[in-house]
């Protein structure tokens, strides 16, 4: 019988997740990238330029939190929530590394305090309660600190009167936390029923990749789902199902279009048109 | 007979004795009834000391075991007149998933839970209680109906997790248990959740937010299963043991994390071997927690399984 698992981010191995990024071509200041998708050899700055798209083939790489706030909300309006929540190692859980230097660690390399940076901003001049999860941190993964800002970007928005907008990239549930992190799961959800009864519009936007409990949570919860091309969304992780069905899966499967195709999402929208996708779906929900 | 065949390998002390048994019984003479007797309370005896010590591992095996009751053994011996409704009314039917009406202690409630099996045969047909998409809108679809017509809701979680297959995906499996969690918390009725087996993750909790979620003795309920924890942060499936000491996943580190309400104790040996003795300490546990919800209003109820679940989570703030 099979043993399963809800998420398998770390199956998302240090290999896979190299391909998620240009490769770095060993010339100086790395001026060049040669696209993993299509190998095709690009100009750095020109793959900035394009919102880290491929010039060429359209794959979309993935962004931080930080890019993805430059590029989504109005200039000088976002103004953080909780930036001072911390994760901590309080079933004392150690794998192969213990999990507060799994958390220090990826503090020092991502910039981040957590998998979300959440607060307030204006998306095309509508006041947004916003959240933005980073794969950096971790993995993306869900543990007590991502579904305690949630949560609270959640009741910001119905003390104000405010859309929430999610974007979301997440390997699932933070095993480290144990039952605690699944837990994260029914808050989130919890919060988004109260939104319900405010008649407060939410929107999440489903970036690669978007897996286990963040997905069986908040992340098929929107009254909007909009995903960006190619993005892995799934349950179980893709890995998992092939050692359960001793299978191969198709092709395209669990990518957005797959999930378009089967009606788990609105629209597919690539990044060049997000914002102004984003601004009309804010503007048909503001409107009085 | 059937204790012999489905001993655990941690029960290995015991064998001796049951040969003793068997062979005394083959040579059997009235005389020897009180010798059987004997070593029937020597096994007893033996049995409760080693349950009273069993790592998290081995409380996995007991929460596993093939001879585990199920929601449907214990269906006629805590609730009456259980009458199975099937079907999630879009696509198909899970028999992963039971759900029906039933009274309990004379009073109409709505059940639902997995049901995983006991022979190959009806493990297979029942995905080993690992539910479709179809399983969790069947249980919405049920609890909705609860809340329409005030009935209690009693959910028995025992699961290895929601089924991670090709068609599941398709059909929106995070969706379906996603909806669920939202839904859960807006029911307007006493919910009463019992973890009787294993608490297979989303697959578990995906029916199991109740204003009061029990748990019998020797199940688990966590994020992961040993074996997947094992095998993805330990790098080695081998190291089960140790990942199911440290994920903290047996009912007395989830009583200390305030994750679970209450331990129902389970008869010597575990559940399989007194299914009778199981029931009713469950049917004492949930008759009790449903009374009790019972004096709250619609809305009480609401908040109250709200702030049980808003108040989750350990983190610092600086
Ligand atoms: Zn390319």
């Amino acid at each position: 019988m099979a043993k399963i698992s809800i998420q398998e981010w770390f199956s998302l191995n240090k290999k896979r997740d190299k391909e998620k990024e240009p490769q770095r071509l060993n010339i100086p200041e790395n001026l060049w990238v040669k696209c993993h998708s299509c190998k095709t050899t690009i100009y750095n700055k020109d793959l900035e330029a394009n919102l880290k798209v491929c010039p060429k083939c359209g794959y979309h790489y993935r962004l931080s939190s930080r890019e993805r706030m430059k590029i989504t909300i109005d200039e000088g309006t976002f103004k953080e929530f909780d930036a001072n929540l911390k994760s901590c190692d309080f079933l004392a859980f150690s794998d192969t590394v213990p999990y507060q230097k799994r958390i220090e660690d990826a503090i020092l390399k991502s910039s981040l305090n957590d998998a979300i940076v959440t607060g307030a901003g204006k998306i095309g001049g509508i006041s947004t309660s916003l959240g933005i999860m980073d794969f950096a941190f971790m993995g993306g993964s869900m543990g007590s600190v991502v579904g305690e800002k949630f949560t609270r970007q959640v009741e910001y928005a119905i003390e104000h009167k405010l859309p929430v907008l999610v974007f979301t990239a997440s390997g699932g549930a933070r095993m480290q936390e144990g039952i605690m992190s699944l837990m994260q799961m029914a808050k989130t959800s919890a919060a988004l029923e109260r939104l319900r009864e405010f008649c407060l519009p939410f929107i999440v936007v489903l970036t690669d990749p978007t897996t286990g409990g963040t997905t069986a949570s908040f992340a098929m919860l929107g009254d909007i789902h909009i995903a960006e091309p190619n993005a892995l969304i799934g349950f179980a992780g893709p890995r998992v199902i092939e050692q359960t069905l001793r299978q191969k899966l198709p092709p395209g499967f669990q990518r957005s279009e797959f999930l378009l195709k089967h009606g788990m999402i609105d629209a597919v929208c690539e990044r060049k048109n997000m914002k102004e996708v984003l601004t009309k779906i804010l503007t048909f929900f503001a409107e009085q | 007979m059937a204790e012999k065949i489905n001993l655990l390998a941690f029960e290995k002390p015991l064998t001796e004795l049951f040969k003793k048994i068997e062979h005394l019984k083959k040579i059997s003479e009235i005389s020897m009834t009180d010798e059987i007797l004997m070593l029937k309370k020597r096994i007893e005896t033996m049995r409760k000391e080693i349950f009273l010590n069993l790592t998290p591992i081995q409380v996995v095996q007991v929460a596993r075991h093939i001879m585990r009751p199920t929601m449907l053994d214990y269906i006629n011996l805590v609730f009456t007149d259980f009458v199975e409704l099937h079907g999630d009314r879009n696509f198909s039917d899970d028999p992963a998933m039971v759900g029906g009406i039933a009274k309990l202690n004379g009073k109409s409630v709505v059940v639902i839970g997995h049901q995983k099996g006991h022979a190959t045969k009806e493990l297979i047909s029942r995905n080993f209680g690992m539910a479709n998409p179809e399983g969790y809108r069947k249980a919405l679809r049920l609890m909705r109906i609860a809340a329409r017509f005030n009935k209690p809701i009693i959910s028995f979680v025992d699961t290895p997790g929601a089924y991670p297959g090709i068609g599941a995906e398709e059909r929106g499996q995070a969706e379906a248990i996603a909806k669920n969690l939202r839904e859960m918390i807006a029911l307007t009725v006493p919910f009463v959740t019992v973890i009787t087996g294993e608490g297979g993750s989303g697959g578990a909790l995906g029916i199991g937010m109740g204003n009061k979620v029990l748990m019998l003795e020797f199940s688990i309920y966590s994020v992961i299963s040993p074996e997947g924890c094992a095998s993805i942060l330990f790098r080695d499936a081998g190291r089960a043991p140790e990942a199911a000491e440290k994920s903290k996943l047996v009912a007395k580190n989830l009583l200390e994390l305030g994750i679970i309400d209450e331990i129902i104790k389970e008869p010597i040996g575990g559940a399989h071997n007194n299914c009778e003795q199981a029931a009713q300490n469950i049917k004492a546990a949930v008759i009790k927690h449903i009374d009790e919800l019972k004096k709250l209003s619609h809305g009480e109820l609401i908040s109250h399984r709200y702030q049980k679940y808003r108040k989750m989570g350990i983190f610092t703030e600086v």
